[in-house]
């Protein structure tokens, strides 16, 4: 059975693609508005990707594929990004 | 992504094996059953369940749990792929086949999406679900599918990469363009044939 | 911070705490630091390119300048765990990177008071707080509630028998939930409502809390404390899954 982790879980490869500690990084979902810590997202982690939802509605915020040298990433549902880039 | 430090000892846990040639290139012997899933199980209760095929049809066509359990159904015995290089043989599935399904709309698509409980899509060409290559199943090796496999009901096809099985399916929508479903928007094979290894986008 | 990169650790020290359970201390060049609750990811690859990667929680505090220490356990079906515990000694590399995750982080300046709530292996990034605070003298009034199947399996027992024993500001609350010792007074269930009703501190206090261990475990007690009155954006969880010791 596989279980949900938390959005630390995903700290890893996040950090692979943008140049900061991206667990404290806000997102706001374009499904229902509410703010969240990537921290604090539902993270569904297998070996055919990385899907990260909002804990309050399930949309889907951001998916990640690595596959073949190449990242795949799909942020359509995180309205904005709230980076801090002291981080 | 870098090539990685070899692990002194470290080998996978299953061998590849292509003993019976019935294991596509690049995947392993799984005995077990994995259960991959990009979004919470969903658990659709059979009262609310239904079935539909809409899209570019006459008339769209829906079938309620139990008018679909009267359907025509058959037991098929097949081999299932994943694209994490697992393959499980000669599993059992019990459903209607999509011939039969089609059968009952009138319709003009070259092209179907796959809609699912929890929003998950899988996008097929029709001629890679018609002529006895997919079924709309719920029961797996005799029992009701569990819901972390998919149950009440999923698609089955399994001539191609086991993503494209899509879980908790709903409805068929006939098309006459072809819209990329949730892994084939990114990265993942439009196609998908475990023979040709179409596994990701250029492969 | 910048992007993360794959570096090699060596393996200095080897420990078993339980009969399923190792420490592996790591000495890794140029290691940057990290908080206590962080991660690494750790990746292994075979000779024909075959590769596996997992998250481990560092169990070490910071203060612990010269290694950083993960505390492993096997998983009967595990990947990785098995070859960690079973195969890896010292002198070996292992390749890693991190620190990863400044979401889940305590450190003595956030204050108290606080809750761990550990299940399992969970107990690991816990430790790591712990360790810290025990580190720098600190006395946030800290609770531990630590469950586990046997009393074999208390991972870091004795030490935290031993900082306890000393330390007023630091209560330990174990459970056991499959078999007790004789003469055991502790609990003997699964963490619930009930149990943590007894235990956890008032919600009034605004406690803090770090939740750790199997997916099931961590929701069963982060709804526990939020029936408690516990406010939702001062409990942070970790649920470890198939990424995390397998």
């Amino acid at each position: 059975m596989m279980d949900k982790l938390d959005g630390n879980a995903a700290g890893g490869i996040l950090q692979e693609i943008f140049p900061f500690e991206m667990t404290l990084v806000q997102t706001t979902c374009t499904g229902c508005g509410v703010t969240n810590a990537i921290g604090e997202l539902a993270v569904y982690m297998h070996g055919m990707g990385t899907i990260m939802r909002c804990p309050t509605c399930d949309n889907v915020l951001i998916r990640v594929v690595q596959a073949k040298d190449q990242y795949w990433l799909d942020m359509r549902g995180v309205r904005v990004l709230q980076i801090n880039s002291e981080m | 992504m870098s090539q990685g430090f070899i692990s002194r000892g470290f080998h996978r846990r299953s061998q590849l094996s292509d003993v019976s040639g019935r294991i596509p290139p690049g995947q392993y012997l799984e005995r077990g059953f994995p259960v991959l899933t990009a979004g919470p199980t969903q658990h659709t209760p059979l009262e609310k369940w239904d079935f539909s095929i809409v899209g570019e049809v006459d008339q769209p066509k829906r079938w309620t749990w139990d008018e679909f359990r009267a359907l025509p159904h058959e037991t098929v015995t097949v081999d299932i792929h994943c694209v994490t290089k697992w393959s499980k043989l000669d599993t059992q599935w019990e459903g209607v086949s999509i011939d039969t399904l089609l059968d009952q709309v009138v319709f003009d698509a070259n092209y179907i999406i796959a809609i699912s409980d929890g929003g998950y899509t899988t996008n097929l060409p029709l001629d890679e679900i018609i002529g006895g290559k997919a079924w709309i199943v719920y029961a797996y090796q005799g029992e009701p599918i569990a819901p972390e496999h998919g149950g009440p009901a999923r698609l089955l096809v399994p001539h191609l990469y086991f993503w494209k099985s899509a879980k908790w399916v709903r409805s068929l929508k006939l098309s006459d363009h072809d819209e990329p479903g949730f892994w084939e928007s990114l990265g993942y094979n439009n196609h998908g044939d475990p023979w040709k290894e179409e596994r990701y986008w250029g492969d | 911070m910048g992007r993360l990169n794959w570096q090699l650790g060596e393996v200095i020290e080897t420990q078993m705490e339980t009969a399923r359970s190792k420490s592996l201390s790591l000495a890794v060049p140029d290691w940057i630091g990290h908080q206590p609750g962080q991660h690494v990811d750790i990746r292994l690859t075979a000779e024909d390119g075959y590769q596996a990667q997992r998250s481990y929680s560092i169990a070490s505090p910071p203060e612990d300048a010269e290694r950083i220490v993960l505390t492993v356990e096997r998983l009967e079906d595990g990947e990785v765990s098995p070859y960690l515990v079973d195969e890896l000694h010292v002198g070996d590399k292992l390749e890693l990177r991190g620190p990863i995750g400044g979401y889940f982080v305590w450190k003595v300046q956030i204050g108290g008071p606080l809750l761990l709530v550990a299940g399992g292996s969970g107990i690991v990034p816990l430790m790591a707080m712990i360790r810290h605070r025990q580190s720098v003298g600190s006395n946030v009034a800290t609770r531990l509630i630590y469950s586990s199947r046997f009393y074999e399996d208390i991972i870091y027992r004795d030490e935290l028998d031993h900082i306890a024993s000393d330390d007023t500001m630091l209560e330990l609350v174990y459970t056991l939930t499959r078999a007790q010792p004789p003469g055991w007074t502790g609990y003997h269930r699964r963490i619930d409502f009930g149990l943590l009703g007894e235990v956890a501190w008032p919600h009034e206090q605004r406690p803090l809390a770090f939740i750790c261990g199997p997916t099931q475990f961590v929701e069963t007690a982060a709804s526990g404390l939020i029936s408690l009155g516990y406010e939702p954006t001062r409990i942070k969880t970790e649920r470890f899954g198939p990424t995390g010791g397998a």
